[in-house]
């Protein structure tokens, strides 16, 4: 990371609970971990209630839609780490039932229902272009899209709208396939608290 | 069904208002990617508008300028935070002008 205080500059009950992630998962301690650890009354505390919110409480979309949200964001920002972290967590909560990948690719044409194809398309949108118009509004609940749907996607969207922007600016490490999946499994049991 | 917007609050009121390295003013100002000095504006800007292209340089060059690494973290944290909440308000502002026509 770019900052040596967010790789080091925990204190000393936080680096015990790192070497207990270590020991316990056999994985580095990911970036993002180290990132809400860090003076958490600034940033992690608050941010990890809001997004726990967003993406666990009851809503209509399951958590895998919203997972998959997550990575539609990432990846729409370019941001290598939250696309790989959130494609593993939804296509974990997915199983077989859809695959991520040609969902993030291909959303347009992607064998999805019409209310989840416009609203991803509508975050896509919103993350590129950093707005969108009241048309773009009306065309999603055209798609049969509650209004409540709306706002449960629009905060996802703003948390990885966050997450993202901090893991590029603050340089996260990418690691390799087995680590996102042990973050994938351990964010699906006890979410993101 | 989810709401943030007493957590998005309570969020924004810790990092613009709350205790910190940085100053209030510098907070602020990073928040609404606005009247920062250079090298924070391009490393602001960049957190704003595409995070992808912030560099090692970047950072440096904060770091270079005067700032320490507590003061560039809130900084590049409140530059985040403001541009998705931006980008949040206007879209539900704007859910909130259909739904009520409708």
């Amino acid at each position: 990371m770019r900052l040596e205080i967010l790789d080091n500059g925990h204190g000393f009950s936080t680096k015990v609970l790192f070497a207990l992630i270590k020991m316990i998962s056999r994985q580095p301690v990911l970036d993002v971990v180290k990132l809400v650890k860090y003076r958490p009354d600034f940033y992690g505390g608050p941010m990890s209630g809001l997004t726990q919110e967003a993406m666990r409480e009851p809503s209509s979309w399951s958590v895998a839609d919203r997972e998959l949200m997550a990575a539609l964001v990432a990846k729409t920002n370019q941001c290598e780490f939250c696309t790989k972290a959130h494609s593993a967590v939804a296509q974990r909560a997915y199983g077989n039932e859809k695959n991520v990948s040609t969902l993030l690719s291909e959303p347009e044409t992607a064998a999805i229902e019409e209310p989840l194809r416009s609203t991803l398309l509508m975050l896509r949108k919103l993350t590129r272009e950093h707005k969108l118009t009241t048309e773009d509004i009306r065309s999603v609940l055209a798609a049969g899209t509650s209004r409540q749907q709306i706002e449960d996607a629009l905060s996802v969207c703003y948390s990885f709208n966050v997450i993202g922007r901090l893991a590029d600016a603050f340089g996260f490490r990418i690691p390799g396939p087995e680590t996102f999946e042990s973050g994938a499994k351990y964010l699906l049991s006890r979410g993101y608290r | 069904m989810s709401d943030i917007k007493e957590a998005q609050k309570a969020l924004v009121s810790r990092i613009l208002a709350g205790d910190g390295n940085a100053s209030p003013s510098m907070r602020r100002a990073a928040f609404n990617n606005s009247d920062l000095p250079e090298p924070l504006n391009l490393l602001v800007n960049k957190v704003a508008m595409h995070a992808h292209t912030v560099t090692d340089d970047d950072i440096n060059a904060a770091k270079r300028s005067g700032l320490n690494e507590d003061q560039v973290f809130e900084i590049v944290v409140c530059a985040a935070i403001g541009q998705a909440t931006r980008q949040y308000d206007a879209a539900i502002a704007n859910l909130e002008i259909v739904t009520k026509k409708d």
